[in-house]
This record gives structure tokens, C-alpha cells and sequence, in this order.
């Protein structure tokens, strides 16, 4: 199926620049300076330091979220789930600011049920393929939502180079393990390491997205860098976050929260309105920055590129 | 500092947590999702007056201070005040005062189901909470009455228990203070029974 990009929705000069990103970082870098001088946390100087340059440069771009503004870079970065990096949505931005350790190059293991498996630097991962911006809705399963720029490329490029076998069924994602630099790991809050799956044509999906940046820069490590994946017509936690290994696998994968919860977090976890979560209902979302909710989509609001995947599954049961 | 002026320092202490949320609110500082911010604050601040109500007694068998009995009302209240703030914010900003969707959320969702319970039990205590109220159902009755404390106690930690994604810790630090609360009561009845039966037998 061929991503059909819609003239119209062309992001808008307004909409995503780099002078927005100029503009967000300042005032993001102003105030996470304030506060790292107020209370002395180091966390200022790491940003500061980074400079505002895109990294990402002459991105084909495609919007995905028409019409939508794309949510701040400072909500984009300071309102994380990344349970890896504490359980409050603010913590992640403070402890993960030197993640990851750049002394350490980050290892990509792609191996199961493929013909080319192998281990990969992350620069070696990602050289063959042609970096996109994509334009996503991303909705949490706890009822929030936002729109992000991503920057990165279709999960089926790679999976096309690694050659699976006909027994691979499933592709199993893990991210790293490392409570010296994730100290949220110390507590048993999940499973660790962290571990989602898709079905193979979901991972074939033109949506499915592995990102590496943000409104053009490299991702900050509470966004998951230096890569993870971008599911948008699912629940957020379904979008792993800083992955070391891409399994091919013949048995449904069980994720960290299928074990955390196994009647409330199901394999396809897919954005549906009329399935509720067990405690609370998703037929509304307050987007971050809007104060009225909004009706949660089908799907997200991508119906059109993936409910042909679902057709014949009963979604209440395959929630 | 006389007992006047102990009510007063606790009565402007415990304006302090929503002072801090409306200024913060003002100068754009309660994150990117101030409504979830408030919401939580708010319900959190409930069951931290909750502590400190069920505290006043244990700590003045430890220390002797009866003093403490008289800023216990005023600390009861000031739970009300913020569960209320709570409540609404839930009404307004999550169902914005939509009836058929408050009820079918009361009923559908068991954490809700347990928070509405929860605060509705309030309200009897706090109508009761004047002098007068005291005076009219009798010393006794009165007491029985604010027993329901007790409950509002456990069901808000079972609130707080439900809500909570995968990481417990917080609402089973509270449900552990809480336990301890209620059982140094449970072991102070109890043992007072037990001297009752022992003077009974002697007599």
C-alpha cells in the first residue's frame, strides 16, 4: 500500500519550521536554565549545550495530523512517559538528560527468524535509509494527546534488509536495559527490560515509523533516543522507546504491560473509542495545550491506512 | 501562643498548597497539562489533611498535648475543601458537567465508583462539624457518626491504589501510614477493654 500525501496538508511554513524550533528551544533552554539555576541541576548546561542547528536537513515531509498544530517542543519534551526514567511525566527531561552515554556507541541486535541478522552500530543502522519527517497524532492510552513531528524512516525498509523467513510472524522490540543509566530500572515498576511486539503486517505498515529526531534534531534522551518507534494508530506505550533489539518471532510476543496488566493492556492496543479501558473511557482525549477535550478518532484518525489489517477481528476481544 | 493563635498559623498554613496551584496556574508552571497538574494536587492534598486529621489523636497520647484536639476540625474541614476542589475539577474539566456521562462513569469505573463514595461521605461529617451539630446529636452519636472517617481513609487510598498505572509505591506508602493510624486505635480500644474485663474480674 502506497502512503498517499495529501497536497493540501502540506505543512504549512508556519506550522513546522525552523524557526518555530528556534523559537521553542529559547524559550524551552530560558526557562530549563532558570530552573537549573534555581535549583542547581545540571540539566540547563546539558541542553544549553546542544546546539540549535537541525541535524536533520532537506527532510522529505508528510503530514499526517492535517490542519493540526503540532504540539510545542516543550510539551513534546518535558511531558514524557518513560517509566525508565522515573513514573512522573516530568521526570524523564531531568534524569535522562545525559542519556544516552555517548562514550558508550549505542548496538542495535536484529536476529530471529531472518536471514540477515546482525549487529549494528547506530550509525550503521541507519545510513542506507533516507531520513523522512512525518507528521503524527500520538495518543496516550491515559486520554492525552499531541502532535509530533517526527523525523526518521518506515520500519519496512529495515525489516525488508533483514530478510525474514516465512516463520516469522511477529517482530518483538526491546529496549536497553541499563540501570546505571536508567535509573528508573532500579524499581521493579515493570517488567525490564521493556518489550513490545507488532504483527508482521503492522510492522510493514508505510505508517510504521522508526524515529530518530524531533522538528529536525537528533531525539533528547527522554523521547527515547537514539531510536524507537513510532506506531501512531495505537496507544502510546506501543511506541517502544530507545531499542537495542528487533526480533523476528513466530509466537505472539508478550509486552511488559500484557504481563503489568493483562486485561487492560492488550497485543494490538489499537486508538479505538467505543473500547474502553477497564478504568477509564477513551472516547475523549484533551490534546496537550487545549483546554475542551476532543472525540478520540478510530484508529487515530487512520482508519484509512491500517483498518483493512483489522477487518475481519473482532476489536472488543482484540483490544 | 494561645489556642486562637494556633487555629490561626494553621488555618492560613493550610491555604498555602492552593495558593501555590493558582500561582502556579498564573505563571504558566504546573507543566504542560495543568489540568491533570491541579486534578491530581489537589485529590493528593485531601489525603495528606486526611493523615494529618487521623494523626491529631495518636499524637496526643504520645505527647500529651490536648491542644492538639482543638485544630483537629479545622484540618477535617480543610480535607473537604480540597476533595471539593477535586470533585470539581473532575465535573468541569474532565466530563464538563456532563450528567448522563458523570453517571455512566460512576457506575462503569470502579476507581471513580470508590472517589464518589468517597467524598459523599464527606459531606455528612462536615455538616455535622459545627458545635451546635455536637451539641444536638449528643457526645455519642456524634462520634459514631465521625467514625466514618475510618472509611474515607481506606476508600481514598483504594482510589488512589486503582488509578495508578504499574507504579504502586505512592498510594501503598499512604495505605501504610493509614494502617498504622487506624491500628494504634485498634490496639489502644482493645487494650482498654481488656483493663475494663480485668477491673470487672477483681471487683
Amino acid at each position: 500500500m502506497l502512503i498517499r500525501k495529501n497536497k493540501h496538508s502540506e505543512p504549512l511554513e508556519s506550522e513546522v519550521t525552523d524557526h518555530q524550533v528556534y523559537l521553542n528551544r529559547r524559550q524551552f533552554l530560558n526557562t530549563s536554565a532558570t530552573i537549573a539555576t534555581a535549583t542547581m541541576l545540571p540539566m540547563g548546561l546539558a541542553v544549553a549545550g546542544k546546539e540549535a542547528e537541525p541535524t536533520f536537513t532537506d527532510l522529505v515531509k508528510s503530514d499526517f495530523a492535517a490542519g493540526e498544530e503540532p504540539s510545542t517542543f516543550e510539551a513534546i519534551t518535558t511531558y514524557n512517559n518513560f517509566y525508565e526514567f522515573g513514573t512522573s511525566k516530568s521526570s524523564p527531561a531531568v534524569l535522562a538528560t545525559e542519556f544516552p552515554d555517548k562514550s558508550q556507541p549505542w548496538k542495535v541486535t536484529i536476529d530471529g527468524e531472518c536471514d540477515k541478522p546482525g549487529d549494528y552500530h547506530y550509525d550503521d543502522l541507519i545510513r542506507p535509509f533516507t531520513m523522512e519527517e512525518r507528521i503524527y497524532r500520538l495518543r496516550c492510552v491515559e486520554g492525552w494527546s499531541m502532535v509530533i513531528p517526527w523525523v526518521g524512516f518506515s520500519l519496512a525498509d529495515l525489516i525488508k534488509r533483514a530478510q525474514p523467513n516465512s516463520r516469522a510472524k511477529y517482530v518483538e522490540f526491546t529496549t536497553l536495559y541499563d540501570p546505571e543509566q536508567m535509573p528508573g530500572q532500579h524499581r521493579k515498576v515493570l517488567d525490564w527490560p521493556y518489550t513490545e511486539g507488532l504483527r508482521m503486517d503492522e510492522a510493514m505498515n508505510p505508517l510504521t515509523l522508526l524515529a530518530v529526531g524531533i522538528y529536525g534534531q537528533e531525539l533528547l534522551g527522554q523521547n527515547g533516543a537514539p531510536i524507537r518507534l513510532v506506531v501512531p494508530w495505537k496507544y502510546g506505550f506501543k511506541s517502544i522507546k530507545s531499542i537495542v533489539r528487533i526480533r523476528f518471532v513466530e509466537q505472539l510476543p508478550t509486552s511488559s504491560w500484557m504481563k503489568s496488566g493483562p486485561r487492560e493492556y492488550g497485543f494490538y492496543s489499537n486508538v479505538n473509542p467505543e473500547v474502553d479501558h477497564p478504568r477509564w473511557s477513551q472516547s475523549r482525549e484533551r490534546r496537550i495545550g487545549e483546554f475542551l477535550k476532543r472525540k478520540t478518532l478510530m484508529f487515530n484518525g487512520y482508519e484509512e491506512q491500517v483498518a483493512h489489517m483489522y477487518s475481519d477481528m473482532d476489536l472488543k476481544k482484540n483490544f | 501562643m494561645t489556642v486562637k493563635q494556633l487555629k490561626i498559623v494553621v488555618f492560613i498554613t493550610s491555604l498555602v498548597p492552593v495558593c501555590l496551584l493558582i500561582f502556579g496556574l498564573l505563571t504558566n508552571k504546573l507543566g504542560v497539562n495543568p489540568i491533570e497538574t491541579l486534578t491530581r494536587e489537589t485529590g493528593l492534598w485531601a489525603l495528606k489533611f486526611l493523615v494529618l486529621t487521623l494523626a491529631i489523636t495518636p499524637l496526643r497520647w504520645l505527647t500529651g498535648w490536648n491542644v492538639l484536639v482543638s485544630i483537629r476540625r479545622m484540618l477535617g474541614l480543610y480535607v473537604f475543601f480540597y476533595a471539593l476542589i477535586h470533585m470539581l475539577l473532575y465535573l468541569w474539566l474532565d466530563q464538563f458537567f456532563d450528567i448522563n456521562e458523570i453517571i455512566k462513569d460512576i457506575i462503569k469505573r470502579p476507581f471513580i465508583t470508590i472517589g464518589f463514595f468517597t467524598f459523599s461521605s464527606l459531606i455528612p461529617l462536615v455538616m455535622t462539624s459545627n458545635n451546635a451539630m455536637v451539641k444536638k446529636l449528643g457526645g455519642k452519636r456524634w462520634k459514631r457518626l465521625h467514625k466514618l472517617t475510618y472509611f474515607i481513609a481506606v476508600a481514598s487510598c483504594v482510589h488512589f491504589y486503582m488509578l495508578v498505572k504499574a507504579d504502586k509505591f505512592e498510594p501503598l506508602m499512604y495505605g501504610l501510614v493509614i494502617a498504622i493510624l487506624l491500628a494504634v486505635r485498634l490496639y489502644k480500644s482493645m487494650s482498654k477493654t481488656s483493663v475494663a474485663k480485668v477491673a470487672v474480674a477483681r471487683s
